[in-house]
């Protein structure tokens, strides 16, 4: 299993660390070409503004598309839920939009506003996830067919799922829990083998 | 929900990383720097080089022009307080910067002490000549580092200096004996707690960019691979002939900074770039580096 990880700006070399510990082989991804022969594609947390300009740079937006679109999992967090979400609500950018979703940037306010907190996220069993929201945006709408996978203690959504797109406001390549990664590469694996069925 | 921990502050530099921190001193460059993808701004009242240029006491930006910056764009908006100026911190701080920095640009307040920054909920980078100098920001809160260079002056070779300095101590350090971390503490100047640290890690504890001089892409993709995880660049962009086309280019060349094709391709029909000073032509007294203690 090779996991591609978009390295175009941000915590990239945190996903690849997260991945190492998991024992899985890890492929930075800046060009078209380094997305042939992945099995999974992460868009880390950045500058959405940022990676949302080299994307369309370096011809990588229409690329990612088409390949979530054909089944590739893909797990955005922060900056990279932003851009896989079909609506940005306070933008006129156009994101990927292979979830169907609307987030709203820098939601809970600037830095000083950023937090930590527990979570409850059912899917990883009922340990609380160590959650780290960062300039953080969040889910306002979610679409049919969108699983909601954790909402803060307020009812917010903050982590969800749509076939196989994954995103989280949070950021869980910052914390020593690997569970998350561990639900993406499960959703990666299940993939690969309806693939080979087919 | 906890706010204002050491894991959000290093958290935001973490996610600053791979991308162009640009000087801007007005709502429509700080536009500029957002399109051309910059992944922050630093509001100022003046670039480096006129700071310089001017002369006189360098202080803290207006208000008014930082508030105008932060409304104009999405991104994180950083902002300068004099070395050991607290209160210029706590006013950034009210204002809602997302970012303080530190800075030696800006004439020191203090000459003696640095701002103790684990008091405030807005993370800090300062600025480093070399390891010891980095580890005792850091000590004092800093949640990021970043080379001091000699800003204002389009000359990058005392960002490479400073880089290698560092790099040059995190190999030496990662590569002692134990026994000798004190004695290491002790000639550095630095937090014995962070030098056993690193000493176990191999890197510092924070992110670490580069600045002061970078006037081009290649300079740019040169502190990348020197090591740097970012680069701010300061007077570079908007005392170029043409800002757009150079900022754009420099934040193409700090992501492809492995890949000399590129960096090529984005160097082309940029125009002048800001007219550089020789280091050896500043007065010894007017290099900004060495301020800092």
């Amino acid at each position: 299993m090779k996991i591609g990880v978009l390295a175009l700006q941000g915590a990239f070399a945190e996903h690849i660390a997260t991945l190492d510990r998991l024992g899985v082989e890890a492929r930075e991804v800046r060009l078209p070409r380094e997305l042939n022969g992945i099995d999974g594609l992460i868009i880390p947390g950045g500058e959405s503004t940022s990676i949302s300009r080299l994307m369309v740079s370096f011809k990588l937006r229409d690329n990612i598309k088409s390949l979530a679109k054909n089944g590739l999992p893909v797990l955005g967090t922060c900056a990279g839920m932003i851009l896989l979400a079909k609506q940005i609500s306070d933008s006129d950018a156009e994101p990927i939009g292979v979830i169907d979703i609307e987030v709203k940037r820098n939601a809970f306010g600037r830095q000083q506003e950023s937090f930590e907190t527990e979570l409850f996220i059912p899917a990883l069993g009922p340990e609380p996830f160590p959650a780290v929201f960062i300039r953080a945006p969040l889910i306002e709408k979610v679409g049919n067919g969108v699983e909601i996978l954790a909402r803060l203690a307020d009812g917010t959504v903050v982590a969800a799922k749509q076939k196989n797109v994954l995103v989280a406001a949070f950021h869980p390549e910052l914390t020593n829990d690997l569970r998350f990664h561990r639900y993406f590469l499960n959703l990666v694996s299940g993939q690969s083998k309806q693939k080979d069925r087919i | 929900m906890e706010s204002g921990t050491w894991k959000v502050k290093t958290g935001l530099a973490q996610m600053l990383k791979g991308g162009v921190i640009m000087d801007v001193i007005n709502a429509e460059q700080a536009k500029i720097a957002q399109e051309a993808g910059a992944c922050a701004v630093m509001a100022l009242e003046r670039v480096p080089a006129d700071i310089r240029a001017a002369g006189g006491v360098a202080r803290m930006a207006d208000p008014v022009v930082i508030e105008a910056i932060m409304k104009a764009v999405s991104i994180p908006v950083m902002a300068k307080c004099r070395i050991g100026h607290f209160v210029e911190a706590q006013v950034l701080q009210a204002l809602g910067v997302d970012y303080i920095d530190e800075s030696e640009v800006l004439t020191p307040a203090d000459e003696s002490h640095h701002v103790w920054k684990h008091d405030f909920k807005v993370p800090f980078v300062c600025g480093c000549r070399n390891l010891g100098e980095a580890l005792r920001r850091i000590g004092e809160g800093a949640a990021m580092i970043r080379t001091k260079g000699e800003a204002g002056t389009g000359n990058v070779v005392e960002a490479v200096r400073h880089m290698r300095a560092v790099m040059d101590s995190i190999h030496e350090l990662v590569n002692t004996s134990q026994e000798e971390l004190m004695a290491k503490a002790k000639e550095m100047g630095a937090p014995f707690e962070l030098v056993v640290e690193l000493h176990k890690t191999g890197k510092l504890p924070v992110v670490n960019f580069a600045a002061g001089g970078i006037a081009t892409p290649a300079d740019a993709a040169l502190m990348m691979q020197l090591g740097a995880e970012g680069v701010f660049v300061g007077s570079g962009i908007f005392k170029s002939s043409n800002p757009e086309a150079r900022a754009k280019a420099i934040v193409q060349a700090t992501t492809h900074f492995q890949d000399p094709k590129i960096i090529a391709e984005a160097s082309k029909n940029l125009g002048a770039a800001m007219p550089g000073l020789d280091i050896k032509q500043i007065p010894a007294e007017e290099l900004l580096a060495q301020r800092g203690w």
